[in-house]
């Protein structure tokens, strides 16, 4: 499903040129739930945005669902991501200036999916916001804001879903219920998972468990 | 659906709120709104002076011969073929008995059928006719207000003109052959009689300078150029000018033309410094917007969308900022009517013209687009990626062909309507390279501004160092608010520079080498008896009397002269009579710069003495011939020199100076020009006037203070449309103070925290706002002298006078206004409570 070939990455900083990714091998199968430990600037987030054909990597291949990412072009990578990836981020991410109902829809409106707000409502229904769908970012709080975020994330039924941190700015039992959600609607639509996370248990409910220290993976083991 | 998607996004990003676009939409309002205004007002005067052709012109012809009037056998044949009413208009003196007051009056004499078209407007009821009839054995007369009040006169009363006794019986509110204008100004104001009565005055005598009016109402199975072409075959020397209802006001049409074009190019100064700012604010804006682009290229935007999505809100704002200057444009006209009154009597007509609008809005486009290109661009290049580290940093755009293409096309566009709009390409390239260069120059100044604080930015004085870093930080709007105010200001500067030229000009250098009074329709036999009483009357200084005569130039090298191409600025030469004289010696101080003068004793065939100024307009030169109607008779002479002739001098000087010869014996008058100190004036006038009931007496000064009344009419206009550019510029420093806003305050918290007075921080803002305000406006004054210099050196082929205390005046004036916003727009950062701030950071 992803496959990490001898990744390297170097950015151009203001203290000059910084190796980021130090030749990364990784391969993850379908339906595997995978979560990525490390420290700050270790590479982790970097790494995602390299399987998200977000960040071009300076040397290595990056193969995701048997396509080469190097060989698309953005738009070309953007179209990809429609269809195989939903991203959750830390800080949700959603457009404040849409409903709810609006920003799940809108990767449905993407694909010229006639439908779009139907299936919106469902998938805001499948995480509980059935209520709040014409609500705005800004009128709800911040796990009912990351729950559209997985609704928007999964909306499309993604193969691969990255999330960067997605409890790093709720409070525990906000989280909690946030990470039962996530690994609930894995299973339902068999995703990949890719999950970064500081929280330990939030690491080991996935089935494998890897290690990032500058660059590199160190680690790696089942959880 | 899909291709509908970029609209949904847009409305839906709309309607989260458009704050950054308030200035972007403000200066394109303004900008468009400037243009529409100018162009709409002058097509309404245009479309007035269309819709009152006839009336400003007395007829659907008008015919006008000086001195004479036109003989039997061409009246004969014009009433055979066309009504026709003939109308006499000269200069002359009306004294009032009573009050033993006098003055200069516009002396209008008319027969029963005036007016042909249109109508008095009377401050009485009734016939003109009965205003103007014998009754009780003294004539009627109407006459304008200004004449009542100068001779203390009410109506009823009693006056005397030339040799004869006029009641007045009304005020002259308006009469509808008439545009007003300085022509109007300097003739005086004006008095009406019966044409019946003319002759009782004596004032008509050979030579008197008398213009006699011919207006010609044509049947309706006549076409105009039909009856214009038989006219003229029939009598092909008559020596009158002839003009038609399509060309009722040639002189006002130009002076309008050029008026709005001067105004328009203004105006689009204002709109180039609105595009600064609103291209500021589209990157405010876009910048604002960057987390939900991220967003959107991460769930699977493409490029189009996102380019197409922004697009459309710059395209929608830009379409209601356009549309809204329209609406302001359109409803210009009405708004200064009455401001112009006091220039042009003729009515606006009031409507919507699509001409003046399109072009308008098409400058509000291209500037819009001009200015968004790169920072849509710019925004349209956010990585996604960035939304995973929470910060969205600005990014480098590398070379994007399309953007850069569109860019430069919108702005060669720009320039090729501005030259291609304008009535004078000249003028319209020179302010456009001028603007360019000023654009450069103040870029570039402003990031001199950046680079000198960053050099002398390690000073010792905190509260300074932090003054200049605030200059040159990441992020500094000091280019921007160097470039926009230094622009408007740079304009503003020029228009005063231009304007206090002038105005001294008119006030200062022109009346001390002016005479005090020019007499004029002195008769030969006069000549004598006339400088013995003003002479003896009280000491002056000089005397000046040459014989003067009117004639209009119908060939210039055999070429009629409607036919010859003229130089803009000396069309008036062939445009209608000319005073002209005669003489066997160069005039007083004359220059000739080429050919040489005859000899005294000279009485071959004519030769004659014209203006270098003159000749070079119209193309002619030492040797060519040109033919004079005098009195309707045609006179070719041979031009023997070009003389230099300083027009602003108020000397008596004349385009052509004859040779002796045929033209000596022509019935002719002397003009006499005196000089004498001003406390003498009325004593001198008054002899002469009181003795000779045939001369008039046109006092310089009177003139002047007149047209100088005129000027500041006209300089207020002009001074109004230089206030937008510096409310434009007003605007881009708002917004560059709105976008720094946040960070002021974040700034103003933190030193406080750190123990900072409020009189610190305001002393450290006041530095910076006093450094980039001063240097600034002393661009500007450098670069807005040397513009008006330009104008009135080149353009106006006029003295320059420095004039250094109106420029300090306005730089020391500017300066203050400078900081003074800056300091408003930033008071909220230092009342800001830093617990408040802090507590939510």
């Amino acid at each position: 499903m992803i496959t990490l070939n001898d990744i390297h990455l170097k950015l151009e900083g203001p203290a000059g040129r910084v190796k980021v990714l130090r030749g990364i091998n990784l391969s993850i199968a379908e339906g595997e739930t995978v979560s990525v430990v490390g420290p700050s600037g270790s590479g982790k987030t970097t790494m995602l945005m390299v399987i998200a054909g977000l960040e071009r990597a300076t040397s290595g291949t990056a193969n995701v669902n048997n396509i080469d990412l190097d060989s698309l072009t953005e738009d070309q990578l953007a179209l990809f991501r429609r269809e195989t990836m939903g991203i959750v981020f830390q800080n949700f991410h959603l457009i404040p200036t849409m409903s709810a109902l609006e920003n799940v829809a809108i990767p449905f409106e993407f694909s010229g999916v006639d439908d779009a707000f139907e299936r919106a409502l469902q998938g805001l229904e499948s995480v509980g916001l059935g209520h709040r769908i014409h609500h705005y970012p800004g009128q709800l709080s911040g796990g009912e804001q990351q729950r559209v975020a997985l609704a928007r994330a999964f909306s499309t039924n993604p193969r691969i879903l990255l999330a960067d941190e997605p409890t790093g700015n709720l409070d525990q039992d906000t989280s909690d219920a946030i990470i039962d959600l996530l690994f609930s609607l894995t299973d339902q639509h068999n995703t990949t998972l890719l999950l970064i996370s500081h929280d330990a248990a939030i690491g080991r409910r996935c089935q494998r468990e890897i290690r990032i220290i500058d660059g590199r993976i160190s680690d790696e083991g089942n959880s | 659906m899909k291709s509908m998607l970029p609209i949904r996004i847009a409305w839906r990003d709309l309607r989260g709120g458009y704050k950054n676009f308030k200035i972007f939409f403000a200066c394109l309002v303004l900008g468009v709104g400037t243009i529409a205004g100018i162009g709409s007002t002058s097509s309404s005067i245009f479309a007035g002076l269309e819709a009152e052709s006839r009336n400003l012109l007395g007829g659907d012809i008008a015919l006008r011969v000086a001195h004479r009037p036109i003989n039997s056998v061409q009246y004969n044949w014009i009433k055979d073929r066309a009504e026709i009413s003939r109308v006499t208009s000269m200069r002359s003196m009306v004294h009032n008995k009573n009050t033993k007051k006098r003055t200069l009056i516009n002396l209008k004499s008319v027969d029963s059928y005036y007016p042909l078209f249109g109508s008095l407007s009377l401050n009485r009821n009734g016939r003109l006719k009965d205003f103007l009839k014998r009754k009780d054995g003294i004539w009627g007369a109407i006459a304008e207000q200004p004449i009542l009040e100068r001779l203390k006169a009410k109506i009823g009363d009693i006056v005397r003109i030339g040799n004869a006794f006029y009641r007045l019986n009304a005020v002259l509110v308006s009469e509808p052959d008439s545009i007003g204008g300085i022509r109007a100004i300097t003739r005086g104001p004006r008095l009406m009689i019966s044409a019946k009565s003319l002759n009782s005055t004596g004032l008509i005598q050979p030579g008197t300078q008398i213009s006699y009016h011919y207006r010609l109402r044509l049947p309706k199975n006549y076409s105009l150029k039909e009856f214009k072409n038989a006219l003229s075959k029939e009598f092909p020397n008559a020596g009158w000018r002839m003009r038609d209802r399509n060309t009722a006001a040639p002189s006002t049409e130009q002076f309008i033309n050029y008026t709005a074009q001067f105004l328009t190019l203004v105006g689009l100064t204002a709109l180039l410094i609105g595009g600064v700012g609103a291209g500021n604010a589209i990157r405010g804006y876009l910048d604002g917007k960057m987390r939900i682009i991220a967003t959107l290229k991460c769930i699977g935007a493409g490029k189009r969308l996102i380019f197409m999505t922004w697009l459309l809100e710059i395209a929608i704002m830009t379409l209601g900022a356009i549309t809204i200057g329209l609406i302001l444009g359109c409803a210009a006209p009405a708004l200064i009517s009455k401001g112009l009154s006091g220039l042009l009597t003729v009515p606006l007509k009031l409507g919507i013209y699509p001409g003046p609008l399109l072009i308008a809005a098409t400058y509000g486009i291209l500037v819009a687009v001009l200015f968004s290109m790169l920072p849509l661009a710019r925004a349209c290049s956010v990585k996604p990626g960035n939304l995973f580290r929470d910060h969205i940093i600005p990014i480098k755009v590398g070379f994007n062909l399309p953007i850069y293409c569109v860019t430069i096309l919108s702005l060669i566009a720009l320039v090729l309507l501005a030259i291609f709009t304008s009535h004078d390409i000249k003028i319209a390239s020179g302010f456009i390279a001028g603007t360019a260069a000023a654009f450069l120059l103040f870029f570039g100044a402003g990031h001199i501004i950046i680079k000198f604080s960053r050099i002398v930015g390690t000073v010792k004085n905190a509260r300074l160092r932090l003054a200049l870093a605030n200059l040159n930080r990441p992020g500094s709007q000091t280019a921007n608010i160097v470039l926009s105010m230094g622009l408007g200001l740079t304009v503003l500067i020029a228009v005063v520079v231009v304007e206090s030229n002038i105005k001294r000009q008119i006030t200062e250098t022109m009346p001390s080498t002016a005479p005090g009074f020019y007499f004029i329709d002195i008769q030969p036999h006069q000549i004598s008896a006339f400088k013995q009483i003003v002479q003896q009357t009280r000491p002056i200084k000089k005397i000046i009397e040459v014989p003067m005569l009117r004639g209009r130039i119908t060939h210039v090298k055999g070429v009629p002269a409607s036919k010859v191409k003229s130089a803009s600025n000396t069309a008036w030469v062939l445009r209608s009579d000319r005073g002209l004289t005669w003489n066997r010696h160069p005039p007083e101080g004359a220059k000739i710069i080429d050919g040489s003068w005859w000899n005294q004793d000279y009485e071959g065939p004519p030769l004659v003495s014209f203006d270098a100024g003159a000749a070079k307009g119209i193309g002619v030169g030492i040797g060519d011939k040109i033919t004079v109607n005098i009195l309707g008779r045609p006179i070719t002479a041979t031009i023997a020199n070009l003389r230099a002739v300083d027009w602003k001098s108020l000397k008596v000087n004349f385009v052509m100076v004859f040779s002796p010869g045929v033209i000596t014996n022509a019935p002719q008058t002397h003009i006499a020009a005196i000089h004498l100190d001003p406390k003498y004036e009325n004593a001198v006038e008054n002899a002469v006037t009181e003795k000779f009931s045939n001369i008039s007496a046109v006092r310089v000064r009177y003139v002047l203070a007149a047209v100088s009344s005129l000027m500041d009419r006209i300089a207020g206009a002009i001074q109004i449309t230089a206030l937008v550019t510096i409310l434009a510029g007003t605007m881009v420093l708002a917004g560059a103070i709105a976008a720094g806003q946040q960070r002021r305050i974040i700034d103003s918290v933190v030193l406080k925290v750190l123990g900072a007075r409020k009189r610190d921080i305001v002393l450290t803002m006041l530095i910076e706002f006093i450094f980039i305000a001063f240097l600034t406006v002393l661009i500007a004054a450098v670069l807005g002298t040397l513009a008006g210099w330009a104008v009135i050196s080149t353009i106006m082929k006029a003295e320059w006078i420095p004039i250094f205390d109106v420029v300090l005046l306005t730089t020391f004036g500017a300066t203050i206004f400078m900081v003074s916003i800056s300091v408003l727009g930033t008071w909220r950062a230092l009342t800001q409570k830093p617990a408040a701030i802090l507590r939510n950071e």
